[in-house]
């Protein structure tokens, strides 16, 4: 039951915290400097053009006005429609959504591989020059940002030894008649090989660029945790009954260490996602941030409305999951 | 280390595996063009909204529609699907002739019909068209046989112009009422060389050629144009053979890139043009500090330093392929002469003129650079400019509430080469793209709006470019050149439009 109060309560949280950022966003975006109208102003555009403009656009009435009727729109799910693209928002951040989702889980994967191997081999191998290779590699990794990384990975592995592809999420050529746009969970499903293949080639580069930087957060953090669990008693005990170092590590110490690494890869799954708007421009993939971008160059005023008010769900739904999975973890709270 | 017969299996199979994904390839042979552009298309329809009036995307318009009226790559206007047009005598009517047996991409005929329903159609204000104040200029579009007649409201002498300009395409009718708006974005057909296969919004188009275009079937009969907006990764895309040709690069890159074996470069003027905007306010209302921040620019020292000697100096807003260019009209280099200008007005090093100038960085190639360099040249006469970094969306925004700051970096471009759509619209006070108010050029400009005698006109213009360089109402610094790195195998005709159009590519 508290479980489940507590879940209610948070998601009453979460409606409160997306009406917020919808205001502030909507008040934001149209305070700042940069009207949609002025750009698209044809070269001899009169006064009376200009006002036809704002009329159709419904830039002619108050800001308080206008949120009223988007308001309005939201709660029949009408984002309303995008100046620049001229399709519904709702249609067009749904449909980029799948592609953000699948790049940044890739890149999340990559990281706790990456950041979990590196972790215990420092856990392991501590006190050594392993341990001391790993701690040099995570300060490397942290120092750089994850779209310089992006440039060296398409130096490296675009350019140099072109393995993987620099732009794009799938090639032109396949054809692909998938019923969502959840493309690699899709042909995992039907078992369509070569377009995974093709989907993990147009994928590897971006997500690495995003992973490489969480991965050395997780590595510190976790070689730290496994460090000072390794000091406790019950571990102690495990090698007292003749476990080897690998079971103590991976079996006694890891349940317990991981905990706050859990805690922290949450947060900064949050930051990863944040982190695909430029790493998806970068690599030309068809994701929500290289669609913000766009939306903020063109003064897409209800497309960016869309996609933060997507982006802030994402974030809460994240944030969510990983209250409830540290909860499931952990039997002190589970048992509260 | 030793190497087991294990581990040089399992190194074997990884090796093999990571070569199996998605590996871009050099194939000898191109059969598939890919071009890597340096914008995205928001939407198909090239008569409505905000991408109507985008100049950058108006390529892959081409490449699928026809215009009006085409423009040859060196802007000459040339015969397309209106193959003769004019005036009648008292310039009340207009009449065009279509050209007959030309297909849409779903098989119908291209009918007269289609050419007077879309010029009806973005005459319509209605319709999302933002070019309705030249095309509602004429009314009573009717199709008789392959001639399209219209009665003129109001005579523009550029009218035909804008068939070749923003908005200017034909479009199907019967196909277009069938589909509607929303079927038509996502399935559109033209008459152009080449047809929409798929399209991928922010990733790609793939383009099928168009066996049965009146102008030829283009030779790559297969293109895709890859949406590559980071020119780092366009760059990439080009050297590692992913793409076959790319454009606006930095020129740096280019002179690198066209150096390695297999890619070759051209570079181009184009129709767009770098200029400082003056704003007659505050110490801009003083004709010698105008005149002083114009003479005090060497405008061949910044095209060499900065661009690497890509760039044409230009001294008024017409480059050399324009209607109305006069090479007589010449703004000197001369700091000595900034220098006494100033002094005229009370000014000197030790007491400079001071004034905000605005640009844009990273919009244009170095632009932000430029107007460091532009700066520090005025700073040695006696001038000392602070510089604001603005985003383009917020120039657009002070220049149409006539709110720019005495001096502002911009580029513009006039790729129909009329002289209306550069100094008239651009210093012309009216206009939502002026921030000059002067009477004198207002006075000047008036007249020519509707000036039948075109060689009046003409001369009338170059007159207007004399004043406003006189006066140094405008600083016109140079018109760009377009870099596009191409691979060896590939014969790329640059557009001076800027437009990169795959159907002017062909093998080498």
């Amino acid at each position: 039951m508290t479980l489940l109060r507590n879940i209610l309560i948070r998601l009453l949280t979460t409606l409160v915290t997306l009406i917020g950022v919808a205001v502030i966003v909507f008040v934001v975006i149209r305070v700042v400097p940069g009207n949609p109208i002025a750009m698209m102003l044809p070269p001899g555009a009169t006064e009376a053009d200009i006002a036809r403009l704002q009329t159709q656009y419904g830039f002619d009435k108050s800001i308080f006005e206008q949120f009223v009727i988007w308001l309005g729109g939201v709660m029949q799910g009408d984002f309303g429609t995008s100046i620049s693209l001229r399709q519904p928002v709702a249609g067009l951040v749904l449909g980029r959504l799948p592609a953000t989702l699948e790049l940044s889980i890739f890149a999340l994967s990559i990281a706790i591989v990456i950041g979990g191997t590196m972790a215990l081999l420092g856990t392991r191998y501590r006190d050594t020059k392993t341990e001391g290779a790993v701690d040099i590699s995570a300060g490397m990794a942290l120092s750089i940002p994850d779209f310089l990384w992006g440039l060296v990975l398409i130096l490296l592995f675009g350019v140099l030894w072109p393995v993987f592809h620099i732009s794009g999420r799938i090639s032109p050529a396949l054809n692909i008649d998938f019923n969502t746009n959840f493309y690699f969970f899709e042909a995992l499903v039907r078992l369509r090989f070569d377009v995974l293949a093709d989907l993990i080639g147009h994928m590897f580069m971006p997500a690495l660029a995003l992973a490489i930087p969480l991965a050395a957060i997780i590595a510190q953090l976790l070689k730290q945790s496994l460090k000072e669990t390794m000091h406790l008693d019950y571990v102690t005990l495990a090698r007292t009954k003749g476990y080897g170092e690998n079971h103590v590590i991976t079996r006694e110490a890891l349940p317990n260490a991981i905990l706050p690494t859990l805690t922290l890869v949450g947060v900064q799954f949050t930051f990863l996602i944040g982190g695909t708007v430029i790493i998806e421009r970068l690599f030309s993939y068809e994701g929500l941030g290289n669609m913000a971008i766009d939306a903020v160059i063109n003064r897409d005023l209800p497309l960016i409305q869309g996609i933060v008010i997507l982006f802030a769900l994402l974030f809460t739904i994240v944030n969510l999951v990983v209250d409830m999975l540290y909860v499931v973890l952990n039997p002190r709270l589970r048992h509260a | 280390m030793t190497l087991s017969r294990r581990s040089l299996l399992k190194t074997s199979a990884a090796v093999a595996a990571l070569t199996t994904i998605g590996l871009p390839s050099f194939a000898q042979e191109i059969d598939e063009l890919v071009v890597a552009y340096n914008v995205n298309l928001p939407s198909w329809d090239p008569t409505v909204g905000l991408s109507a009036v985008n100049p950058t995307i108006q390529g892959f318009y081409q490449s699928v529609f026809d215009l009006f009226i085409p423009q040859n790559p060196d802007l000459s206007f040339g015969s397309g699907i209106i193959t003769d047009y004019g005036w009648n005598d008292d310039n009340s009517q207009i009449w065009m002739d279509v050209r007959e047996g030309v297909t849409w991409h779903n098989g119908d005929p291209l009918t007269a019909e289609d050419v007077a329903w879309s010029l009806t159609r973005v005459a319509n204000p209605d319709t999302g068209s933002p070019i309705q104040f030249v095309w509602g200029k004429v009314e009573n579009v009717m199709a008789d046989g392959n001639r399209v007649t219209a009665d003129v409201k109001e005579y523009d002498p550029t009218f035909f112009k804008w068939m070749s300009f923003l908005t200017g395409y034909v479009m199907p009718k019967k196909y277009y009422e069938e589909v509607g708006a929303d079927g038509f974005e996502a399935a559109p057909i033209g008459t152009g060389p080449y047809m929409v296969e798929r399209f991928e919004r922010n990733a790609f188009v793939r383009l099928k050629a168009n066996e049965n275009y009146w102008g030829g079937a283009p030779e790559f009969k297969t293109v895709t144009v890859k949406f590559v907006t980071d020119a780092a990764s366009r760059v990439a895309e080009v050297e590692s053979g992913n793409s076959h040709v790319t454009l606006e690069i930095p020129y740096e890159e280019f002179d690198r890139l066209k150096a390695k074996d297999g890619l070759a470069g051209v570079a181009e003027p184009v129709s767009d043009i770098g200029m400082i905007f003056l704003n007659d306010i505050e110490v801009m209302t003083d004709p010698n500090v105008r005149k002083a921040a114009a003479h005090a620019i060497d405008k061949p020292l910044i095209i060499e330093r900065l661009l690497s000697g890509y760039g044409v100096p230009i001294d008024t807003l017409q480059t050399p392929d324009y209607s109305a260019f006069d090479e007589t009209i010449k703004v000197a280099y001369d700091p000595e002469l900034s220098k006494k200008l100033l002094a005229d007005s009370g000014y000197g090093p030790d007491n400079p003129v001071k004034f905000k100038i605005q640009t844009t960085k990273g919009f244009k190639p170095k632009d932000y650079e430029m107007v460091q360099a532009i700066v520090g040249l005025w700073r040695r006469v006696g001038i000392e400019a602070e510089i604001e970094v603005y985003e383009i969306a917020k120039h657009f925004e002070l220049r149409a509430a006539d709110q720019l700051a005495p001096a502002a970096f911009y580029n513009w471009g006039n790729s129909v080469g009329d002289p209306t759509t550069s100094t008239g619209f651009a210093m012309f006070g009216p206009s939502p793209h002026s921030v000059w108010d002067g009477k004198e050029t207002f006075d000047a400009i008036l007249p020519l709006w509707g000036e039948t005698d075109e060689a009046k006109r003409i001369e009338g213009w170059k007159a207007v470019d004399r004043l406003v360089a006189e006066n140094a109402e405008v600083i016109p610094l140079l018109q760009y050149v377009q870099p596009i790195i191409h691979d060896a195998r590939v014969k790329v005709t640059p557009h001076r439009s800027g437009a990169l159009l795959p159907h002017l590519m062909t093998r080498s």
